[in-house]
């Protein structure tokens, strides 16, 4: 193991080097405006795969493009772990409603959407929602609980990948949505793709799904778990009621500080950071920030905890470590809950993804396969980790473009 | 043709009908089809070409056995290409034959070319066989041009009997006769129009000749159902002489399921 070589590192500098399109833009979905609705009243709650309840229930989530008069040019992204519904242009509403971070920069996945873009909202109606029990304008912990009067903290019941995946098909009903174009998603948001073409694989005609797998793998619900005992740990959690009072920042910014280091490569922390120091050209010998990728880290966690709630990390990490979809669907075999996919299906990994390793996204693939379903699986060669998935959008985009515009079935 | 070449060949029927006759008693070659005099002409035809080969017998673009593929291939059935490049052959098949296709491909900007084709393509290393793929699950399995370049041509050859129904095998014969004298009285790696790479370029690893695959087919009881040839610039049935006259061939196959 070493440091790749200068060419490589040349290149793949070239690669990041990525302009940030303002909202005027041709190419940017402009300013957006995200809208909240209840889907769930008190009268009818949402009941859980793993038990209670939850009531009233309010969905955040946004829409580019326009849908077409037969209601069928709509594909459906599924945010990750720490997303939000916000994936394209720039947020009208950042200032007003608190989100200042979103002031500096476009939706998570701007890249990929727009006018001409591989998902193009000239001829595509883009949906994104916030997922159950996050903390971005859809009901979550952060919430009142209307049985206690009080946020619900803890007290928010415990939800899974199969949860959010119906509430967002009651959201479709709502837009009045029968069938889905395509459903697209990286990492936790690929989990929720993949359920949408198990659990309604009548309402999905092209399921994309990209880093990411049917169940994680053990060394996956490792890092969370050192994620949660972070939290878990943080003096000021708790028992999760901190709402009001000084929140569990240490706890959550070393969660996400893990997190981004299994979001990246030994290789691309090598050309990011090497070993240089920060700012310094002889270390000081102490405990301070010595290194770059000290201070990167740092960093991270520090802006990940001015936007992001630490309850919310926790019931999401155990929604992606409990989702199993050959437990769901197939009695524990993965080729036999794949042979309720009716949908195109695309599956991509990339090469130095350790998180959701290529082995594992090839066996997703291999199990559609097995059902003499036609797949495609990908494997891009990349040395941005985990990460790729929203880094290599130029590989990424032509497979999208290129994948969906062959994609009506029928 | 100079007054020394005419000596030669005046000269050399009978030493060569010695040689070919000692060879013949050496080797189970079926040199018999191949007359000394047939074989000086091939020579001579041989010397006359400009090396590299003649561009003749094929429509730029199509290869020969895609259309022979083509005709195989029932409609509407299941076709598994291993080794499927860019997906031209499937994407004709999807589009002519109505079949349920399915690639896989290594090389990760052909199977980029793939998807761009609509073409469903299966990211995977052949050499590493087919693991997870169930047995017979393809009605048609093609190793279009591909064997010579595996590292495991035999591993290939087996898994791709295991998961079809039928295999459809093209490759280049290296028994060919130019090929032969390319080598034999060029003293260079064959470049032939079947074998257009210098030898540090080719992609072909493990070379055989018809004969060799046919060797093969007889021990791994793997039947033979069906054969074409590409010779001389014409698509044809297979005939006796062909592991010298055959520049390239396509063979159907079977196991015994």
């Amino acid at each position: 193991m070493g440091r790749p070589p200068a060419k490589v590192e040349k290149k793949a500098e070239a690669r990041k080097k990525k302009t940030v399109k303002g909202p005027e833009h041709k190419a940017s979905v402009g300013w957006t405006h995200s809208e909240r609705v209840r889907l769930v009243d008190e009268t009818s709650p949402f009941y859980l795969e793993a038990g209670g309840s939850v009531a009233p229930v309010d969905v955040e989530y946004e829409t580019y493009g326009k849908l077409n008069a037969a209601r069928d040019n709509a594909i459906f992204i599924m945010h990750a772990l720490s997303g939000d519904a916000h994936v394209a242009g720039w947020d009208a509403e950042a200032g007003k409603r608190g989100r200042k971070w979103r002031e500096r920069k476009p939706g998570w996945w701007d890249d990929m959407i727009g006018p001409g873009q591989p998902l193009d909202t000239e001829k595509h109606f883009v949906i994104c929602s916030n997922v159950l029990g996050s903390c971005y304008g859809t009901t979550g912990p952060m919430d009142i609980d209307p049985r206690t009067g009080r946020c619900y903290g803890l007290g928010f019941p415990l939800v899974t990948v199969g949860d959010w995946v119906r509430l967002q098909a009651l959201l479709l009903d709502h837009l009045g949505i029968e069938r889905l174009y395509a459903v697209i998603g990286g990492s936790l948001g690929g989990q929720q793709a993949l359920e949408w073409a198990l659990a309604f694989p009548d309402r999905v005609e092209n399921t994309i799904v990209l880093a990411s797998s049917a169940r994680l793998s053990p060394q996956g619900l490792a890092f969370n778990a050192v994620a949660r005992h972070a939290i878990l740990s943080d003096p000021n959690f708790n028992n999760g009621d901190y709402y009001g009072l000084p929140a569990p920042a240490e706890g959550l910014a070393a969660a996400r500080m893990l997190g981004h280091i299994t979001y990246l490569s030994d290789e691309a922390m090598y050309r990011k950071f090497g070993r240089r120091l920060q700012g310094k050209s002889a270390p000081e010998f102490s405990f301070g920030i010595e290194f770059e990728v000290e201070s990167y880290l740092s960093y991270q966690g520090k802006s990940f905890v001015e936007r992001f709630d630490a309850n919310a990390y926790l019931y999401i990490t155990r929604a992606m470590d409990y989702y199993d979809a050959a437990r769901s669907w197939g009695n524990g075999d993965l080729a036999v809950a794949c042979s309720r996919v009716k949908s195109r299906t695309m599956v991509v990994s990339f090469s130095s993804d350790w998180l959701y390793p290529p082995k594992e996204c090839e066996e997703l693939a291999l199990a559609v396969c097995r059902n003499g379903k036609p797949v495609t699986y990908v494997m891009v060669p990349s040395d941005y980790g985990h990460d790729a998935f929203l880094v290599e959008t130029e590989a990424l985009g032509d497979l999208i473009r290129n994948f969906l515009a062959r994609g009506r079935s029928k | 043709m100079s007054e020394k070449d005419k000596n030669a060949k005046s000269a050399g029927p009978d030493r060569l009908t010695e040689i070919l006759k000692l060879w013949a008693s050496r080797y189970s070659q079926p040199i018999e089809h191949l007359s000394a005099d047939r074989l000086v002409s091939l020579i001579e035809k041989f010397l006359s070409e400009k090396p590299g080969g003649k561009k003749k017998g094929r429509k730029a673009g199509r290869r020969w056995d895609h259309e022979v593929i083509k005709e195989i291939i029932t409609p509407g059935a299941r076709v598994l290409d291993l080794g499927c490049g860019s997906g031209e052959l499937l994407e004709r098949l999807i589009r002519l034959k109505g079949v349920r296709g399915q690639g896989i491909e290594i090389d990760p900007e052909k199977v980029y070319e793939c998807v761009g084709r609509g073409v469903s393509v299966f990211q995977a290393d052949l050499d590493q066989g087919l693991p997870g793929w169930p047995d017979n699950s393809f009605d048609f399995v093609i190793l279009e041009e591909t064997l010579q370049t595996v590292h495991e041509p035999v591993k290939v050859l087996s898994e791709m009997i295991r998961v079809g129904k039928r295999g459809i095998i093209s490759f280049p014969n290296f028994g060919y006769w130019r090929v032969r004298l390319e080598l034999g009285l060029g003293g260079k790696m064959p470049v032939i129009e079947s074998l257009p790479y210098p030898w540090y370029q080719t992609p072909n690893i493990h070379l055989c000749s018809l004969e060799d695959f046919m060797a093969w087919a007889r021990e791994a009881r793997v039947e033979i159902i069906d054969s074409h040839v590409l010779s001389e610039g014409e698509v044809r049935p297979l005939r006796e002489d062909d592991n010298l006259f055959a520049e390239e061939v396509l063979f159907v196959v079977q196991g015994n399921h």
